[in-house]
């Protein structure tokens, strides 16, 4: 039975990261970004890595996409310096 | 160094990782095994020094040392950030203007707002007991923080957020990691040695001699240094434009900023 979650899990994990590589779009890549985070974090939590697992969830589903969009977003009003901001 | 060299070097280095790394895992213990050599000693340690969560034993305690460099980590790239992203010579700063925001995002964003800070201390608080600690909770608590800027707009974030305070705030944390260290040394232990404080009582927050305590330093470090960075970022994707025009922001009338909603909403 816990096989069967941690292949699961496994399997979720190396079908969103595929999904981040293919997405060439680094705005949605941040979002699938934070998708991957939150299964990684299952994934550690199945495997008794509760630590790890919240160390994941807080870096890499908040706080990596949040900066990869904000990047994006400054790169985007380089391109538009009339663009106003909120 | 010519071409070849380079692939002649670059073949026989991966070669040589390849099989360090093949023989490495040779000698790997079975995945899910029962014998844990490493893991044995660990919570022997950590229960000796009653300590709950061996997790938070071995990153202060045991390994206290390695979280000194991990910590030292975070705050030279922080660091770099702020002097990387700070507001250039050809910049200037435009103030952004409040937008409109779906009461249902605001709703939600200002009730979950403070569950999400006190979880995060929470976790802060309880790293010496339960999964967690002063990484995870810095993080959570430092991103909460800025569903502010989701459910009302930056200037409310700013007011809330005064960054020279925060940046303050993760200098003193790192020199009060520090400090307790060099108070090991003072007392006539080690760098960084559990030998200061009594270990209390087992599974009770003051549990664990010094390690409630690095933990907190670390968990203020982790937190301030998050703002800030946050902060930085937020500035330049927000605020900081390019050019020296001063009057940029009266040019900006009402239609265009309209037109900006208008293309948020819809996105």
């Amino acid at each position: 039975m816990a096989d069967a979650v941690i292949v699961v899990s496994l399997l979720l994990v190396a079908v969103t990261a595929t999904a981040a590589v293919a997405n060439r779009d680094p705005a949605r890549q941040a979002l699938v970004l934070s998708v991957l985070g939150l299964v990684l974090a299952v994934l550690f939590t199945v495997l008794q890595a509760p630590d790890v697992g919240l160390s994941q969830l807080a870096v890499g589903s908040a706080l990596t996409p949040l900066l990869i969009m904000l990047s994006v977003r400054r790169v985007k009003r380089r391109g538009q310096p009339k663009d106003g901001g909120r | 160094m010519s071409r070849r060299t380079r692939l002649w070097l670059v073949a026989v280095s991966g070669t040589g990782l390849a099989a360090l790394l093949v023989a490495a895992c040779l000698e790997l213990p079975p995945f899910g095994g029962s014998s844990h050599p490493y893991g044995e000693r660990a919570v022997r340690a950590a229960l000796a020094r009653h300590t709950a969560n061996t997790i938070a034993s071995v990153n202060f305690d045991q390994r206290a040392y390695d979280t000194l460099g991990e910590m030292s980590i975070l705050f030279a790239a922080v660091l770099g950030c702020v002097v990387l992203l700070r507001q250039a010579r050809d910049e200037h700063r435009a103030r952004p203007e409040p937008a409109e925001v779906d009461l249902p995002v605001r709703r939600y964003a200002l009730i979950v707002l403070p569950v999400a800070v006190v979880g995060g201390l929470y976790v802060i608080a309880h790293g010496q007991l339960s999964p967690g600690g002063g990484f995870q909770g810095g993080v959570v608590a430092a991103t909460a923080l800025h569903l502010l800027y989701l459910g009302a707009d930056y200037r409310a974030l700013e007011r809330v957020r005064p960054v020279g305070l925060f940046e303050v705030a993760d200098s003193l944390a790192v020199s009060a990691y520090l400090v307790l260290g060099l108070a090991g040394v003072l007392a006539g232990t080690a760098f960084l040695a559990n030998t200061l404080l009594p270990y209390g009582t087992f599974n009770t927050l003051s549990s664990g001699g010094n390690v409630p305590l690095l933990n907190a330093a670390i968990g203020m470090e982790v937190a301030c240094a998050v703002v800030v960075l946050l902060a930085r970022f937020l500035d330049q994707a927000v605020e900081i434009e390019q050019g020296n025009g001063k009057d940029d922001k009266d040019d900006k009338d009402d239609k265009e900023s309209e037109k900006e909603n208008g293309k948020e909403n819809g996105a």
